[in-house]
């Protein structure tokens, strides 16, 4: 097999002879005797692409492809348009680098640019960097931008996702930094108890909106608190809602960060998917990973760039704020792609199917007895019900090929996107019923 | 190279004044001349506390980040914002483009005149 | 040319959803009713997305893709960066309904075909490492080493070891290193490097102490070198009670040859989309992928909502499983690959980029560091840069007219005018030759009209932009007002 070398052995030898080698030990007679690999490598024998693409469906064909998903949970299943899947999968944005020489990167960088303008737009902010690996580290490093020397606690609704709380928890062992997490009340973030944990250290909150439950927060009134101590406002929002729901920005948020999976990636069982991190402009400095900024090139021709990079870890090294290097530059081009695809109408459609699919779905099983709503407040297109005989309700689902909501220790979280159908959402209501025996 | 003779120099580069109980601490033209371009300026926060020895700013160029020591032990009273907005008068007015006034000074550095600071600059270049 | 904003007219766009208004006028029963989102709740201005026709989105798009550069444009041998051929069958694969419509919180029976694709590639990587476990977590390098260095701190931790809080790191080390190091909590101990651009052991001997958490080393090391005091620098490191990090950034020399694991390292993280051909994307998606030897097993990060981690996990990196379809891609390369074709594709790196710089020495180019190297070289231009004026930069952006993207500039730090060249095994002796005579004549250029590689490129989209412009007053979004 070739292992997609482009000489031959014959070619090899000459080559080698070239550097007046024998052969391919010769290369590394620096290596020491003892660490090198005797005897074969742990690895099956070479495979042609025929086989390689057989081994690979007949392992895909032992997963389970659900036609009606109403699980979200920070992953979501929206429609992908087809021109989002054709234009990035064009081969020069695939196989390129790094943007690092903007002479023969115009492309990427512009790409990018946009990239910022538009999440500047959803989110109301000032500022948006290239993106980062998805949004639980996103929050992590929204609140590593926080922190201050009198300033040191973080404060973390415990409406967050269970991951993104995890990973930013992660994060603040690494650093050193207490997390705090601020406890909710009817699925909502507490305010009174938010405004009891604040204080003089408090560098940051962080909230989601809408929340792991699906609620609509009072995004308002926390940041009025948050500011009122003198911290940072840090809010995690879905771009999928954003056509329709009011911006950070409009909550006075300092920092908007989310993840982007829903604009036009697929689930792939959990990744790749898309961090982003915008701003107000007085933070822009703190902002980490790539920002590409416009400006002219030696002719006065508009030109993009790099810029800012001696904020990063390979100029500033241990004073950088991150080490992150890489962003989801494809991922970043496929969010773009979607947004310009959809404009602010489809996006906006998006938001207004979501929330009344939702609440359809949250209606109808209401209407089962035993089934009802756990939170009182407010919900976009998450909610959370009761749903007695849990497993077995699930699995009825699932031989139907419907995937249901996520159980959680609250109860049971839906999720309904534009994707869904109105017979989708009526078909599974018949057989919840079904299993019911009703 | 301008070596104005009024003003005192630290080894590392930094220009300080001295107005009554008031210093006064910049970059040298030497080494905005080394450094480059410079894009940014960091500052601290009026009320912070500076070290002699210690780094209390850093400038960036494109491709570089360098640490601004401080020449004396004190308290920083006046932070020069306007190199916030126009960090490029770092490199075309390096004497006129202060970056803190500190008070309540404790510990001075051993500083250098003009003459033996243009001697240093000289010795380092070569 | 145009930002897209700039083509946008207001009511284009694209029918992607029918409205849900009209359904619900033609048919009222086939679609859900009318809810209205609670004003409190809805934003006062749309979003100002662009309103494009698809053909003219189609057109922009491609019009960006030819004022990029990427693998299958030509030559680019950018040092540690690892540019290989991204094989078509792996895109295939990644593309299959069944491995991307999967989602991550499906019941477990529903996604064995997912949890094979880990296993496989866990099994297979720890065998080309020596190490005993993996995650899939992380999703590039730096968040890998980010999770590496996480392991040990919990390691010492769990052990009451709160004594140690310096991590070493050679003064060759990308900036990663000392990075990651700060933002695991740990002071950063530089050690010098010696001349030939090996761990100095004496430097080392005298860095290490109880205060020592460990070392993070890349071997072959950023200037393509393997050094061969390896085994006495872990086990200078084992000795004082600390642990060994290797930074996989350069495994592309060595994977099938020599192990991680065997050398005396604890722990690993492998760039997949380096060594195991998945495509950069333009720099990213990757995947970092972390090994481990078994005492730090216990501490390897699991998802909260999804499971997987154990009671000592040092906690959760990233959402989920990490980059699932990168890994996938990675799997397929190592099963086409196979047990021979690893090794194979290693000595054909390192043989490529010797012949590479005994070219370059033959046209009159100085290498950083003489001798047998592994898959990449520096060249130090420090002596033309005296004599001609013309810098590595120069004879970069010269490079960029003869359709080659240039190599990785001014790294190492401790190589000035550093020009760091891998060539990869995925590439011909024709191109490698072809290179080196364009990188003759640009060294001719430099010594007749060196002025013409200082205002060098004059054939690319755009010629040098001014950065320190971009940098002074940063413009970073489009303007609508302009």
């Amino acid at each position: 097999m070739s292992s997609y070398l482009c000489s031959t052995p014959e070619e090899r030898q000459a080559m080698l002879e070239v550097l007046g080698m024998k052969s391919m030990d010769d290369l590394y007679v620096d290596v020491p005797e003892e660490v090198m690999i005797k005897g074969p490598l742990n690895l099956p024998a070479p495979k042609s692409e025929l086989d390689i693409r057989r081994t690979m469906e007949s392992l895909a064909e032992h997963n389970t492809r659900f036609h009606t998903i109403l699980r979200g949970a920070g992953a979501e299943r929206h429609y992908i348009p087809a021109a989002v899947s054709r234009i990035t999968s064009n081969e020069i944005f695939v196989t390129a680098y790094t943007p690092y020489q903007a002479e023969v990167s115009q492309g990427v960088l512009q790409s990018i640019f946009e990239f910022q303008t538009m999440m500047c737009e959803l989110t109301g902010m000032d500022v948006s960097n290239a993106s980062v690996y998805d949004g639980g580290t996103a929050a992590a490093e929204a609140v590593a931008m926080c922190k201050e020397r009198k300033r040191t606690k973080v404060l973390v609704s415990e409406t967050t996702h269970p991951d993104a709380l995890a990973v930013i928890k992660t994060y603040c062992y690494g650093s050193n930094t207490e997390v705090i997490t601020v406890p909710a009340k009817d699925g909502v973030t507490d305010l009174e108890a938010l405004k009891s944990l604040l204080g003089e250290d408090s560098a940051c909150f962080y909230v989601q909106q809408p929340n792991f439950f699906g609620m609509l927060e009072d995004c308002d009134a926390l940041g009025e608190a948050v500011h009122a101590a003198g911290a940072k406002y840090i809010m995690g929002v879905n771009p999928a809602t954003l056509g329709v729901l009011k911006s950070p920005r409009e909550y006075g948020a300092d920092i908007a960060v989310g993840e982007a999976q829903p604009l036009g990636m697929p689930l792939s069982w959990g990744g790749p998917y898309l961090g982003f991190m915008t701003c107000t402009t007085a933070m822009m400095r703190k902002l980490p990973g790539r920002i590409v900024g416009e400006t002219t090139d030696d002719k006065g021709e508009r030109a993009f760039v790099l810029t800012m990079q001696a904020r990063e870890q390979h100029i500033r090294r241990e004073k950088a704020s991150s080490n992150i290097c890489s962003n989801q530059a494809l991922c970043a081009l496929t969010a773009s792609v979607y947004l310009a695809e959809m404009g602010p109408a489809g996006l906006a459609e998006v938001g207004n199917q979501c929330y009344a699919k939702a609440h359809y779905l949250a209606s109808e099983l209401c209407k089962i007895e035993g089934v009802e709503l756990v939170f009182p407040g407010e919900f976009f297109h998450e909610f959370v019900t009761t749903l007695p005989d849990t497993y077995r309700v699930l699995c009825a689902l699932e031989k139907k090929g419907i995937l249901g909501g996520l159980r959680l220790r609250e109860g049971v979280l839906w999720c309904v996107t534009e994707y869904c159908t109105k017979a989708d959402l009526d078909e599974a209501v018949a057989v919840i019923k079904e299993a019911y025996g009703k | 190279m301008n070596f104005p003779a009024d003003l005192k120099y630290a080894k590392s580069h930094e220009w300080v004044r001295q107005e009554g109980d008031t210093y006064v601490i910049g970059l040298t033209d030497f080494a905005q001349d080394e450094l480059g371009d410079i894009v940014f300026v960091n500052l601290p926060q009026e009320g912070d506390a500076v070290s002699a020895g210690e780094a209390f700013s850093d400038v960036e160029s494109v491709k570089a980040v360098s640490d601004v020591l401080s020449p004396v032990s004190g308290t920083v009273v006046a932070v020069n914002e306007e190199l916030m907005d126009d960090p490029a008068k770092v490199n075309s007015d390096p004497y006129g483009a202060w970056f803190i006034k500190v008070e309540n000074v404790s510990d001075v550095e051993e500083l250098l005149d003009a003459a033996a600071y243009e001697a240093h600059c000289a010795a380092e270049k070569e | 040319m145009k930002l897209i904003f700039e083509l946008s007219k207001p009511g284009r766009g694209n029918k992607v959803l029918t409205p849900y208004q009209t359904t619900l006028n033609l048919n009222p029963t086939a679609e859900v009713p009318a809810v209205e989102i609670p004003a409190a709740f809805r934003r006062s201005s749309a979003p100002r997305l662009p309103e494009v026709s698809e053909n003219d989105l189609s057109r922009h798009y491609n019009a960006l893709a030819r004022r990029s550069f990427g693998v299958c444009d030509g030559f680019y041998p950018l040092g540690s960066c690892t540019m290989k051929y991204n094989p078509k069958i792996n895109e295939v694969i990644a593309n299959l309904f069944k491995f991307t419509d999967i989602h991550p919180l499906q019941p477990k029976h529903t996604v064995s075909g997912c949890q094979t694709v880990y296993a496989l590639a866990e099994k297979y990587l720890c065998g080309i490492t020596g190490m005993d476990a993996m995650t899939f977590q992380p999703a590039a390098g730096a968040h890998g080493e980010f999770t590496g260095i996480l392991l040990i701190k919990a390691y010492h931790d769990s052990r009451g070891d709160y004594a140690r809080k310096k991590v070493i790191v050679p003064d060759s080390a990308h900036g990663t290193n000392p990075a990651t190091a700060a933002m695991c909590g740990y002071e950063v101990c530089s050690i010098p490097s010696t001349p030939d651009g090996m761990v100095d052991l004496d430097a080392l001997r005298a860095a290490v102490g109880p205060d020592t958490a460990a070392l993070m080393l890349t071997n072959p090391n950023t200037i393509g070198k393997i050094d061969k005091n390896i085994l006495e620098i872990t086990k200078i490191v084992h000795d004082a009670g600390g642990l060994c990090y290797y930074d996989g950034a350069n495994l592309n020399a060595v994977m099938g040859v020599a192990r991680p694991g065997d050398m005396g390292f604890d722990v690993c993280h492998l760039n997949l989309h380096k060594t195991f051909s998945t495509p950069h994307g333009g720099g990213g998606p990757g995947s970092g992928a972390v090994g481990c030897k078994n005492i730090l097993k216990p501490f390897l990060p699991g998802s909260a909502i999804g499971g997987g981690g154990g009671e000592q996990s040092v906690g959760q990196v990233k959402m989920f499983f990490g980059n699932f379809l990168v890994v996938l891609r990675a799997l397929a390369y190592l099963m086409t690959l196979g047990n021979s074709g690893v090794r194979e594709a290693a000595q054909t790196a390192v043989l490529n980029a010797n012949y590479m710089k005994a070219k370059m020495e033959e046209a009159g180019y100085v290498c950083a560091y003489p001798g047998i190297c592994m898959h990449e070289f520096v060249l130090d231009l420090s002596q033309l840069k005296k004599e001609t004026g013309v810098s590595a930069l120069d004879v970069a952006k010269s490079m960029l007219d003869h359709g080659i993207h240039p190599p990785t500039m001014y790294f190492p730090l401790i190589v000035h005018e550093a020009l760091m060249f891998e060539p990869t095994e995925t590439e011909s002796r024709e191109t490698i030759d072809e290179a080196c005579a364009v990188m003759a004549e640009i060294l001719k250029t430099a010594k007749e009209d060196p002025e013409a590689c200082h205002t060098a490129p004059h054939h690319t989209v755009i010629g040098r932009p001014d950065e320190t412009k971009a940098a002074r007053h940063p413009v970073v979004r489009y303007d609508f007002n302009s």
